[in-house]
């Protein structure tokens, strides 16, 4: 389990716990987090669960997956503390991580 | 103006079965794509990834399960418009008049909406200014590419569109190639190609640029683009073209009168009909308490939709429910009977 940060762009935060084995995206679909879409459903072939992580935890958290640079590409203005959220899965080691998510996602 | 008993929107798996069920109750239909295949998401995100819960189908990909879907078709004349969008749905003596992007119009008692998570459109640049030269000096996707002659074109983006457009243009034109990393996820052999006209000064390459800022009056004169390290460049050019793949954005539907929920349709679960009388959601783009995006939950709505269709197309006559085992009728649709 990890306390997990969701900041909106509109600066709206909401903590929430996060059980071990979801992803980040999960976890904010789960709870009704705006501002996470995930369309393809965590398949890694769309970029509408993109996240900039804090900038503290981004090398902190498990690194990138193969071909998520790609998807990010094609995210809604990425930059280089970019993250797919569905490709970040959530453990004891994630406590406290925080997230902003970006204006829009499509 | 074209005549139909049904008109789909979507060619993914749904709107494909919903296609077998109108066609197997007796009703004709055609199909709109906006992409140039067929198999919606299934074909366009994930043909490869293997699918497990589709019902006695253990395991199939997307592109098998599309295939599978149009070998079922096969019976059956069906018409499909692909590349086409539909722009325009207005009621008309009853009926509802269909119009697309290319044109084509049909009159129609019925629309089934199977739209998955809308249609698949062009990832834009993010600063507001750039709408007001799309199409005059930005561009998404390149129709003509003879305006480009002698001019200064700068490409934005990583994949084979951008590499390929960059050495294309090359030839005619002063070209910016401008990525917001160090890796390209075109191919290898593009690249190779790029990075030889780099050096023999026929490119411009810009690596973890992004655009920032635009500037013109009339026409687009020059651009800033910001590095990741924050540092600004400005470019002189004349064109800008974007390719960042494709997004789903529900479009035009969202002009259509429906009761919308976030980017799903609300239906009822009797005839999957909209509060418009005609039009049907069906598969990921309908939404009702309970619903579950899943496949098999988009055959289902098909199904049900397409006897709906039933009443609307053919007001005269009843409708009976037969099964394809058994109905003498059915199989000689189905082509196993004479």
């Amino acid at each position: 389990m990890a306390k997990i940060t969701y900041i909106e762009n509109n600066g709206k935060s909401h903590t929430i716990d996060v059980e071990n084995g979801l992803t980040v995206m999960e976890g904010a679909v789960q709870n009704d987090i705006p501002g996470i879409d995930a369309d393809c459903g965590g398949g890694m072939a769309c970029a509408t669960c993109h996240v900039y992580v804090k900038e503290d935890w981004f090398n902190k958290i498990p690194s990138k997956t193969q071909g998520e640079d790609d998807m990010l590409d094609q995210a809604y203005e990425p930059k280089s503390l970019s993250r797919l959220s569905c490709q970040i899965t959530v453990s004891d080691d994630l406590d406290g991580l925080v997230v902003n998510l970006p204006e829009k996602q499509v | 103006m074209i005549k139909t008993d049904a008109l789909i929107i979507g060619a993914g798996p749904t709107g494909l079965f919903t296609a077998h069920q109108l066609k197997l109750i007796g009703l004709d239909c055609e199909i709109v794509d906006n992409l140039d295949k067929i198999g919606g998401q299934c074909i366009e995100l994930y043909p490869d990834k293997p699918i497990y819960d589709i019902p006695a189908v253990p395991e199939c990909t997307g592109e098998q399960l599309t295939n599978n879907l149009i070998n079922q078709l096969k019976p059956f004349d069906i018409k499909f418009h692909l590349n086409e969008r539909v722009e325009e749905v207005k009621k008309n003596n009853g009926l509802w008049k269909v119009k697309t992007n290319k044109g084509t119009e049909f009159n129609t008692p019925n629309i089934i909406i199977a739209g998955g998570v809308g249609s698949f459109e062009p990832r834009k640049f993010a600063p507001k200014e750039c709408e007001k030269y799309e199409n005059i000096s930005i561009f998404y996707s390149v129709k003509n590419k003879s305006i480009f002659k002698g001019k200064t074109v700068s490409i934005f983006g990583g994949g084979d569109s951008a590499l390929d457009w960059a050495v294309e243009l090359s030839k005619d034109s002063k070209v910016n190639l401008i990525h917001r990393r160090d890796e390209f996820r075109g191919a290898q052999s593009t690249l190779n190609q790029v990075l030889e006209l780099e050096k023999n000064g026929k490119i411009n390459l810009y690596t973890k640029y992004q655009l920032n800022k635009i500037n013109g009056d009339e026409k687009l004169e020059n651009i800033d683009i910001l590095h990741d390290n924050k540092e600004t460049k400005n470019l002189k050019t004349d064109y800008v073209l974007g390719f960042f793949g494709l997004i789903m954005q529900l479009g035009p539907i969202a002009n259509w009168g429906l009761n919308l929920d976030k980017k799903t349709i609300n239906v009822d679960t009797e005839k999957f009909e909209t509060n418009q009388k005609g039009i049907y959601a069906v598969g990921d783009i309908c939404t009702y308490p309970g619903k579950l995006k899943l496949i098999l939950s988009g055959f289902h709505e098909g199904a049900l939709a397409a006897r709906a269709c039933f009443k609307l197309a053919r007001p005269n006559e009843k409708y009976r429910f037969e099964f394809t085992t058994t109905s003498t009728k059915l199989l000689k649709r189905l082509g196993k009977k004479e």
